[in-house]
């Protein structure tokens, strides 16, 4: 890149003295390690609110689709199977999980799980509560979706959400009421968002039921 | 340039119009346009900004002898990195819902060109009090337009301003204004106006001028 | 459709980095004068946003999993040395496309795409084969915005503009037109 005309600039930098190149790490290592004292510290004060806060967002939604139940256990999927405890090792964080919940004297009422698939315009993304004997729907809702303002947001309303209660899988998108056990309403002018959420919980339940099943099958030994 | 000039008031309104980030500069675009789909998120968002840049800017001119001028640029990219990393977690702590609106653009005020852009060209090379006021400046200036963009953006898109509605239910909202193309559009014709009051001034002065002439 | 497919289909249309997410804006309205010029910094970063790819899933699989809090800090200054590294290996291994490339590599440092690349990425979860797949979606995409933005400002040297929509004013406009057009790929991933 140098040109003979070019000699003034290089000239101007060698007037400085130059800096050690150990200056350069240490003030690099310095500055990274101050970096790093400072997120850690802000992280050490904000981390049990905004775990309280991500807690209080999966209560919420399992709340919801779940009726209201009296508590609920959190099981993970591993291999192939649900379990309650995680093998010490493996990151539970990572895992698949479904919630179990139970009526207040003692007996199961339904499952909840998380879903999601392309949209509209991105991933559709939703938690709902299913009964696996019957494949009766307990509850859903949406949680995060980039849909159309005014249209296929829509999805998220109570209008569009409030007739899954009890419906029967597999679920059907039709126009108009018909009064089936397992007929959705879709939303006029947003088709397509309200059948990708009847496609997730469709094909959430074809994948979710059997494994939910063999658990209960397992669990009443 | 003398050694030490004093902080002035024009520190602070040099950054608010003659020298805006957004709309003269032209940079920190992508926060500009990608949330001021609502004014809650442009403020936020502007808010969240103005934290990222006090800080950095605080440190780099308080460092500005200490860090050698060949790591300078990776220096205050950790710096400008660790404000926005504490700005997320702090929004995440205190206002969640706010949080998940934002989403990704929160951790991306660190590639906001802006602040770099400030604490390379000014904080660098002045003093603290100087470089805070240029800050606080340049934060204004970004405020405004965002808050301006959004204004426009909310009560077309959506018939409200702040979610309280204002155009009432006979309002038809204009959805597209809250979407990807109504940000480009409002920026647009925001420029446009600019164009044409400059121009207008332009003519005036001329128009000054050659009476004067005569 | 299949997962890999959609999450390129998206990110390179119905999601364009640079018309729906706002992501490197800069090169999209500063270095579009010129149509070649335009497509090789779009094709400069298709390579920066795959390696990008690689890198991050790293992190995330193997560096971050405890610190989750230290990704902004970690994903910017390995994306840093990662263009600078680039640069250097483009410089030994071919002069020619370094003098093709080289001045456009220190500009991609700054460009928000690649770092928004790196932070979509870790928000959806993405594994190695996906967030490959998602970079040369969104890499196309770019290169995409970026040729058809200099195509139409070639057009308009020749066009009377209105001496006050000048510059920035007449190119947020034809960037509204361009962003409007491609909400109509929207759809394209359900079925």
């Amino acid at each position: 890149m140098t040109t003979p005309h070019s000699h003034g600039a290089p000239a101007t930098l060698d007037a400085e003295p130059a800096v050690p190149s150990w200056r350069l790490l240490a003030t690099l290592g310095l500055a990274g390690a101050l970096a790093g004292g400072m997120i850690v510290t802000v992280y050490g004060m904000t981390r049990p609110r905004i775990e309280a806060h991500r807690a209080a967002l999966v209560e919420s939604a399992i709340r919801e689709v779940l009726k209201a139940p009296a508590r609920w256990d959190t099981l993970y999927l591993v291999d192939g199977a649900l379990t309650r405890e995680v093998a010490a090792g493996t990151d539970a964080r990572r895992l698949e999980r479904a919630y179990f919940g139970f009526d207040d004297a003692g007996a199961f009422v339904g499952a909840a799980v998380t879903a999601g698939e392309p949209g509209f315009s991105d991933v559709i993304s939703l938690i709902y509560g299913l009964e696996p004997t019957t494949g009766a729907l307990l509850g859903m809702k949406v949680l995060g979706h980039k849909e159309t303002p005014g249209l296929g947001d829509k999805i998220e309303q109570p209008a569009f959400t409030g007739q899954f209660d009890g419906l029967l899988t597999p679920l059907a998108g039709v126009k108009g009421s018909t009064g089936m056990p397992n007929d959705v309403q879709t939303i006029t002018g947003a088709t397509i968002s309200s059948r990708t959420v009847i496609k997730i919980i469709n094909n959430a339940t074809e994948r979710w039921q059997p494994l939910l099943q063999a658990y209960l099958r397992g669990g009443t030994e | 340039m003398s050694e030490h000039p004093p902080a002035t008031f024009d520190d602070f309104l040099r950054g608010v119009w003659r020298e805006n980030p957004v709309v003269v500069q032209m940079l920190g675009l992508c926060p500009a346009l990608a949330v001021t789909n609502s004014v809650a998120n442009g403020l936020a968002m502007s808010m969240a900004t103005t934290f990222v840049l006090l800080g950095s800017n605080l440190l780099v001119a308080s460092l500005k002898r200490v860090i050698p001028h060949e790591v300078r640029i990776t220096s205050y990219v950790l710096i400008i990195a660790t404000f926005v990393t504490i700005a997320d977690l702090l929004l995440e702590a205190t206002v969640p819902s706010v949080h998940k609106q934002l989403g990704p653009f929160v951790a991306l005020i660190v590639v906001n060109c802006m602040i770099l852009g400030r604490a390379e060209a000014f904080a660098s090379r002045n003093t603290v009090s100087r470089s805070l006021l240029d800050a606080l400046g340049t934060a204004a200036g970004f405020t405004v337009v965002l808050v301006l963009l959004s204004a426009v953006r909310e009560l077309l898109g959506a018939g409200s301003l702040l979610g309280v509605d204002i155009l009432g239910p006979q309002f038809e909202p204009w959805v597209i204004m809250v979407l990807p193309p109504g940000g480009f559009l409002t920026l647009g014709i925001g420029m446009l106006l600019i164009g044409w009051q400059a121009e207008r001034q332009q003519r005036r002065t001329a128009a000054a001028r050659a009476m004067e002439a005569a | 459709m299949s997962d890999l497919t959609w999450i390129l289909i998206s990110a390179l249309l119905v999601n364009n980095f640079t018309l729906t997410l706002f992501l490197g804006l800069c090169p999209f309205f500063g270095v579009t004068g010129k149509v070649e010029t335009a497509v090789r910094l779009g094709v400069a970063n298709i390579a920066v946003m795959m390696i990008t790819a690689v890198a991050v899933w790293f992190l995330n699989a193997f560096v971050l999993v405890e610190a989750p809090y230290l990704r902004i800090i970690s994903f910017i200054v390995v994306i840093a040395s990662l263009v600078q590294i680039t640069e250097m290996a483009i410089k030994k291994i071919s002069p020619a496309l370094f003098r093709a490339l080289g001045i456009y590599l220190p500009l991609i440092t700054t460009n928000c795409a690649i770092f928004g690349l790196a932070i979509f990425q870790t928000n959806r979860g993405y594994g190695l084969l996906q967030g490959l797949a998602f970079a040369l979606g969104a890499g196309l995409g770019l290169t995409l915005a970026l040729a058809l933005m200099a195509s139409i400002r070639e057009r308009l040297d020749l066009a009377e503009v209105p001496s006050l929509a000048k510059g920035f004013g007449i190119s947020l406009i034809i960037a509204s037109c361009l962003s409007l057009a491609f909400m109509g790929f929207a759809g394209l991933g359900a079925g």
